[in-house]
């Protein structure tokens, strides 16, 4: 029984929760059993949080016993990616930096969780500070792909990727701030959804990349997605950047679309983001689901984005530059690492620069060093002034783009999950894993990237979807339908067709 | 400090003879707001350390800052009232500086977009020279906390044992008011600056957007300066000294600076582009930090800031309400009034241009309200060492004393008795009248028995003065207004004086 339960999806799980087949402790508990068989192997947990997510079981349990309104997903567990602040669970963003800190509040997407009373499994892995495609960059050691524990789960949310992979969690929390989502979904056979910038609230969130930033959903099946996402988006006073408006119907969206009429639906093949550097197998996929579109009744059409070829040059020089800034205050003098010289005096600076020293890892010091850089008087206008007009055309083409297709495509990374420091020593290499993910985050649009199938290896792909701002819903109604003309296909879920991982007892 | 002590300066009357000084002031004026700049942290001047804080003006990991829309109307208030341009949208930019006291490592506040530019403020000098100062700009930004470094001598940082941060003070919304270099003052650069800094106190004050008080270090003035050999010279090399935080300081730093640039310069040095701070209790200042052009901030826009457009017509509605300014009230009740300029300026120094105008407002007429409060209540005040506001006395009582004069109830003589009845707590003027039995006799009847007995008492004068020659005559009111204690209208004794002489 145990074992079923953690392989439900989480609409199916909340609907046995309502009937009262299961409870929300039998479900918890399952998880974090589960937790306990797998995570030795995959290591997608930093933090496991038992006592605190048995207690919101059993409140729930007891309120449902009690006949009160609850949220549909309430008692459905979930796991949080550490980069996102929870009061009094240990907060670290996967950095020696923030080791031993407990955070005195909740960001608001939390908040919105406790509130409708999902129990929080724990906090996820993730690559230092979200800088990564690898989750190898935490400070914290390596999460390991379901798939294959030799390879990487993507980054830098490999660890709420891997987690839902596993069967740990039937939900879990996301940040994406260049494809740190959709990436590790593609890595993992999960889907996974950047919301429009401002869709979701970022307080709370420790920021990489505050015009960049978005938390979204991680699961197993595109309805999973739209019912977390339509629980965390929406306004929030306290983020100055969130949108003032209702979300669109999510869920309405992925459950019509899964009824499989495209008729009408004009879909963008976005040439840059294809062809040469995109692994054969992965290419292939990518066709194969445009033929499903079709079918479906879309039509494909190819539109260009002359720009989006400088996007990974003015997204390394942007991020840096906001997170060089972000990062500054992580200087060992109101909370976590503080760490003191070895020799001389103990003054503010020195403490600050020592604790900067050792509680950062290199992958850290290398963007605020370039951001730094970038930033500096007299090469301002150069770096970051530029990049901010390339980002300008980005939008622009984006904005060319939809008005000649509802939603675009491309493959979500260029290759399938690779082996661990196959491109750590080449930082280059690991950018480019971005490649097709980072346009969205530059123009502030909604992105999702769906398990579409196994490249020649073995290993899972993924399929990018994007949609213009605030129409978040046609991801879920285009990704909902093709999931379901896949999964007829595959005769069940892709991750049906993952090996088996070894239970640790 | 001994080296410090040994600066040669140059007699300040002979340095601004031979250089033009050339003036610049950057005041930071702390927002009256119920709470911070970027959060809902209360603001009150005396908590206990770090208990007016957020997860936002801690700087902790996750949290954002989100602008506060009544600071944003007092920065708009005080533009309008520094008669600057208003911005359809600005922007905020973090200013990036590692320093404890800086709870995120950057400020937030404003770089290349204020909120508020290009305006001007009229400063009155002490002999009423109208000195017109321009405003380069007026941006918003937060404070940062407060040191307190223990240990060691001085109670500075160098040598302390140990330091302690009190964020409280983290985040309090602040304006930032930057002149344009102030020129053509000359020698009286010292008097310039001082009155720029009041007149700006006076306006925060006037505005409501700030208690305003100096000594709590609610306004702080960092005042650059430069010497140059003549006024076609190009700018010299500047200094700023900085937390020059009195009236009287601001003065005498700038007087400071003059002698001791002058003294570099007449060396043939050159003076250090630096920070300098001023040290009240000796009066000097010392060398700070070098300030170089190569001082990084790297500001960039504030990302978790969507940028700050205030709309033309709140802009206008603000404007409806600002109050009349200082300078210009003065000017309008100057002209009200018909006061002299040397009069007005002695009404505004003594504090007494508020109660004018309420004696006024109470019915009394403008030179009779400046009789009263210029003369006998400013000699009160003087001798029992109180303010002028603060003796108990209120305008409506003067203006009431006044009218009981004006009607001929009681002269002057009497006026003063009544007033000293009133100040010693008799009550309003007419119950000090009766009370005291301090009327005018204006009854014939009891008045020409006093002159008749008078008349008795001195046949000699009544015959000179039947014989035309009226001299004498006061001899005779005088013993009549001394025999009914002053109580009897002079004018009204001589009438029946004469008539009764015939």
């Amino acid at each position: 029984m145990s074992n079923d339960l953690t392989r439900l999806s989480a609409a199916d799980l909340a609907a046995h929760l309502v009937s009262g087949e299961v409870s929300s402790v039998e479900a918890t508990q399952a998880h974090l059993d589960r937790i306990g068989d797998v995570d030795p192997a995959v290591h997608a947990f930093l933090h496991v949080s038992t006592e605190d997510a048995l207690a919101t079981a059993r409140d729930i349990d007891s309120r449902r016993a009690a006949g009160e309104d609850l949220h549909p997903l309430a008692g459905v567990p979930i796991a949080v990616k550490d980069v996102v602040v929870t009061k009094g669970l240990p907060t670290t963003a996967g950095s020696k930096i923030l080791d031993g800190w407990i955070p005195p509040y909740d960001a608001t997407l939390v908040e919105r969780i406790r509130a409708a009373g999902l129990p929080i499994l724990g906090k996820t892995n993730m690559d230092e500070f979200a800088m990564g495609s690898s989750t190898e960059h935490s400070a914290y050691g390596n999460t390991h792909n379901p798939w294959d524990l030799d390879r990487i789960p993507g980054g830098s949310g490999g660890g709420s990727a891997a987690a839902v992979a596993a069967y740990e969690a039937p939900l879990a929390i996301g940040t994406d701030t260049g494809g740190s989502i959709r990436q590790p979904g593609a890595v993992t056979g999960t889907v996974g959804v950047k919301p429009t910038y401002g869709g979701v609230s970022r307080y709370g969130l420790i920021a990489m990349a505050s015009s960049l930033d978005q938390a979204g959903p991680v699961t197993r099946t595109v309805l999973d997605s739209a019912l977390l996402h339509e629980l965390i988006g929406g306004h929030d006073p306290r983020d100055s950047t969130s949108i003032n408006e209702d979300l669109p119907l999510l869920v309405d969206a992925a459950r019509q679309g899964a009824i499989g009429d495209l008729r009408g639906l004009r879909v963008g093949v976005v040439s840059e983001l294809s062809g040469e550097g995109y692994q054969e197998g992965v290419s292939a996929r990518f066709a194969e689901s445009l033929d499903l579109l079709r079918s479906l009744g879309a039509e494909i059409i190819e539109v260009s984005c002359p720009h989006f070829k400088y996007a990974l040059g003015a997204y390394y020089l942007i991020m840096p530059s906001e997170a060089s800034s972000n990062l500054a205050k992580f200087d060992g003098m109101r909370f976590g690492l503080r760490v003191e010289p070895e020799d001389g005096p103990i003054t503010a600076e020195r403490v600050m620069s020592a604790t900067r020293g050792q509680g950062f890892g290199d992958e850290v010091k290398r963007r605020i060093i370039l951001g730094t850089y970038a930033l500096s008087a007299g090469y301002y206008d150069a770096y970051y002034g530029s990049a901010q007009k390339v980002r300008t055309l980005i939008q622009r083409d984006f904005d060319a783009a939809f008005a000649q297709a509802d939603v675009l495509v491309s493959p979500t990374a260029p290759t399938t999950a690779f082996k661990f420091g196959e491109k750590l020593d080449d930082p280059l290499a690991m950018y480019l894993n971005d490649v097709a993910t980072i346009p969205a985050n530059l123009a502030g649009v909604p992105g999702m990237s769906l398990p579409n199938g196994l490249s020649d290896d073995g290993l899972p792909v993924g399929f990018q979807i994007l949609a213009p701002a605030k129409a978040d819903d046609r991801l879920y109604r285009v990704g909902a339908a093709l999931e379901a003309a896949l999964e007829n296909t595959w005769g069940g879920p892709l991750l049906a067709k993952a090996p088996e991982l070894e239970v640790a007892r | 400090m001994s080296a410090h002590a040994t600066v040669d300066l140059v007699d300040y009357d002979e340095a601004v003879r031979r250089y033009d000084p050339v003036i610049g002031i950057e005041v930071h004026v702390e927002l009256g707001t119920k709470t911070k700049m970027f959060c809902a942290a209360e603001v009150e001047f005396g908590g206990e350390p770090n208990t007016q804080v957020t997860p936002v003006s801690l700087g902790l990991p996750g949290a954002l800052p989100v602008v506060n829309g009544k600071a944003v109307e007092y920065a708009i208030k005080i533009g309008l009232a520094l008669n600057c341009q208003i911005a359809e949208s600005c922007r905020f930019a973090r200013k990036n500086y590692f320093y404890p006291d800086v709870p995120k490592n950057f400020q937030t506040s404003q770089y290349d977009e204020p909120i508020a530019f290009d305006g001007y403020l009229d400063v009155e000098l002490e002999d009423g020279t109208i000195f017109r100062v321009d405003i380069e700009r007026a941006h918003m930004e937060e404070d940062a906390g407060k040191n307190t470094h223990v240990g060691g001598s001085t109670g500075r940082i160098h040598g302390a044992e140990y330091s302690l941060v009190d964020y409280n003070r983290a985040g309090i919304p602040l304006v930032e008011i930057v002149t344009r270099p102030i020129t053509g003052a000359g020698e009286r650069a010292p008097e310039v600056a001082r009155a720029y800094v009041q007149t700006l106190r006076d306006i925060f004050r006037a505005l409501d957007v700030s208690e305003a008080r100096m000594e709590r270090g609610n306004v702080r003035a960092d005042v650059n300066l430069s010497l140059r050999a003549t006024p076609e010279s190009p700018l010299g090399t500047r200094t700023e000294t900085k937390n020059v935080n009195s009236f009287r300081s601001i003065e005498r730093a700038v007087r400071y600076e003059v002698s001791r640039q002058a003294a570099v310069l007449d060396e043939g040095g050159t003076v250090i582009q630096e920070t300098r701070h001023w040290h009240e209790d000796t009066s000097i200042t010392t060398a700070g930090r070098v300030k170089s052009d190569a001082e990084d901030y790297r500001y960039f826009p504030e990302p978790d800031l969507v940028p700050v457009a205030p709309s033309r017509d709140w802009v206008e509605q603000i404007r409806a309400t600002l109050p009349e300014l200082p300078v210009a009230r003065r000017n309008r009740l100057q002209g009200e009034w018909g006061y002299a300029d040397a009069e007005m300026r002695d009404v505004v120094n003594a504090g007494a241009l508020d109660l004018i105008e309420a004696t006024v407002a109470a019915g009394a007429s403008p030179a009779a309200a400046r009789k009263w409060w210029m003369g006998e209540l400013a000699r009160y005040a003087k001798t029992s060492e109180t303010e002028l506001a603060e003796i108990a006395v209120t305008p409506t009582q003067i203006a009431q004393l006044q009218a009981l004069v004006d009607s001929g109830r009681i002269n002057d003589k009497l006026a003063r008795q009544v007033l000293e009845g009133v100040l010693a707590g008799e009550g309003d003027p007419e119950a000090v009248v009766v009370a005291r039995g301090l009327e005018v006799v204006s009854d014939d009847g009891a008045l020409l028995t006093a002159i008749d007995a008078a008349l008795a008492a001195q046949p000699d004068i009544v015959e000179k003065v039947r014989s035309g020659n009226m001299g004498p005559i006061g001899a005779i009111i005088g013993a009549v207004m001394k025999a009914t204690k002053g109580q009897a209208d002079a004018g009204r004794v001589r009438e029946l004086v004469i008539e009764r002489i015939g």
